[in-house]
């Protein structure tokens, strides 16, 4: 409890600062409305976000367990021969610098025009693929040396190795892969979503769209808001999740 | 050429190692009895690690023959080298569930050798709760527990402090005296009065070489009597020892020694 009260009375003390500020600068609500505004278009308009942030959570989910089958899997793959390494991580590598606005049209060709919802998820877990897939790779390759050559000396299978050494010894790496790729998942379907342009997704960002293009400030605010808990719920539950294996694991 | 010899717990024949880039290790004859121990010292990088791991099977050598009596090692590294996510069971249990062994079985066995080396209280025990002198053990426990015929120990107390060491080096030899037939133990050190006191013969790797240099026979008989570490035969030994390993180091190292 004493960890969170310092960054919970440094969000107080900013939001009075805010409010006040607005006030007494007589600041257009359409340029920056004050804390109380972005308030009451939360409440005001709780049930269409509350389905919105559902809309943007359920697609980036379904990109993190997309990234996680994908990019998993893949690594396990690849870890099993080092030629198969070497070769795919240059492309993982391009993939992962590849500004994902830029291939964001593309996806939404192949996706189908109607299918925006697909594009979004697919472009989500493009953005999530690398920290998984270097988590895992990476994760599999950190057993210590002298237990591996201690699964030689005792003639052990690769299924006995794989099971018994290299994934316990990957788990730590392979939930910090999936930290980092769940916060950015949300981001790839923020911008998926910005990209499409279309409503027939539904999420925080046409949202977020839609109430720029109207100029309500506060109603811009509040999906911002909206998105902000999610990220961070989404991280703590990781982050417990990373903590749990951490304390089982060593 | 000499040949590997046959009826030895190991026997290494005309065995040269290369790697890219550096001198050749060998050639290197020797053979290591059933049930003897014997110290392998010498100077670091004069192969000593690497005749450990030619014996296990972990290396192979570009020439010459390494024969073992069976396949049945066992293998201490410096570090005890234990899974950080498993309890001290679960990690000695490890050897004899990859080789098939049923569980429960494995589970019963692996409490005995633990009981063996003094932490039959510490069955559960996760390896960051252990000393360094504790976590050594259940490496032991683990190395012993598949009962083999011969056992390869890297350095496997230079980590520790003398007084843990020094009980860890009374434990081995009881444990070894304990089981019959005798396994053979090759244990590769640094510190000459630890390989008298422990071993049988020390043989002295020559770093420029890369061959063995000497062959000393350690007096008296194993395991050690009480304050043995005080008799006038132990200390020539040791001191005998200590300058055939001088003889054997790179010469820079000798000159900054002297």
């Amino acid at each position: 409890m004493t960890r969170l009260l310092p960054p919970l009375l440094l969000s107080a003390v900013l939001l009075i600062g805010w409010e006040f500020a607005c006030r007494l600068l007589h600041v257009p609500p359409w340029f920056l409305p004050p804390p109380s505004a972005v308030a009451t278009a939360l409440i005001e308009r709780a049930p269409l976000l509350a389905a919105s942030a559902g809309a943007t959570f359920w697609m980036a989910l379904q990109a993190l367990a997309l990234a996680t089958l994908l990019g998993g899997g893949l690594a396990l793959a690849v870890s099993l021969s080092r030629p198969a390494e070497q070769a795919v991580r240059p492309l993982a590598v391009a993939l992962q610098v590849t500004p994902v606005v830029a291939i964001a049209p593309l996806v939404m060709i192949w996706a189908g025009l109607d299918h925006a919802d697909r594009a979004v998820v697919a472009l989500a877990a493009t953005v999530a693929f690398f920290p998984l897939f270097s988590g895992v790779l990476t994760g599999l390759k950190s057993a210590d040396p002298d237990l591996e050559r201690l699964f030689d000396l005792y003639s052990a299978s690769p299924v006995q190795r794989l099971v018994r050494l290299r994934l316990p010894a990957a788990l730590p790496f392979v939930l910090e892969g999936l930290r980092v790729a769940a916060g950015l998942a949300v981001i790839g379907a923020v911008v998926a979503e910005f990209v499409s342009g279309s409503g027939s997704t539904q999420g925080l960002a046409w949202r977020l769209l839609e109430a720029g293009n109207r100029l309500r400030t506060a109603d811009m605010l509040a999906a911002l808001a909206c998105l902000m808990v999610m990220g961070l719920l989404l991280n703590a539950v990781v982050g417990l999740l990373e903590r749990a294996a951490r304390r089982r694991l060593s | 050429m000499a040949e590997a010899e046959a009826g030895a717990a190991a026997s290494l024949g005309g065995v040269v190692v290369r790697y890219p880039g550096r001198a050749p290790l060998g050639p290197i004859d020797l053979t290591i009895a059933p049930g003897e121990i014997v110290a392998v010292v010498g100077a670091s990088g004069a192969g000593k690690s690497t005749v450990l791991r030619l014996m296990a099977g972990l290396e192979s050598p570009s020439e010459g023959a390494v024969v073992t009596a069976s396949g049945r090692i066992g293998f201490v590294f410096q570090s005890a080298t234990l899974m950080p996510w498993a309890d001290a069971l679960a990690n000695v249990a490890l050897p004899l569930e990859l080789a098939g062994m049923a569980r429960s079985e494995a589970r019963v066995r692996a409490a005995e050798a633990l009981t063996a080396v003094g932490l039959g209280d510490r069955l559960e025990a996760r390896p960051r709760q252990l000393s360094g002198g504790m976590a050594m053990r259940v490496a032991l426990a683990r190395a012993l527990a598949t009962e083999p015929d011969l056992l390869l120990l890297d350095e496997p107390f230079a980590a520790l402090d003398s007084v843990t060491r020094r009980r860890l080096i009374e434990d081995l030899h009881r444990l070894w005296a304990a089981r019959a037939p005798r396994p053979a133990i090759v244990f590769v050190t640094h510190d000459v009065e630890e390989a008298v006191y422990l071993a049988d013969r020390a043989l002295v790797f020559d770093a420029t070489t890369g061959r063995v240099a000497a062959g000393l026979r350690s007096p008296g008989a194993l395991p050690r009597p009480a304050g043995w570490r005080v008799d006038a035969g132990y200390r020539a030994a040791v001191e005998t020892l200590a300058a055939a390993l001088a003889k054997a180091m790179p010469p820079l190292l000798t000159e900054a020694g002297a």
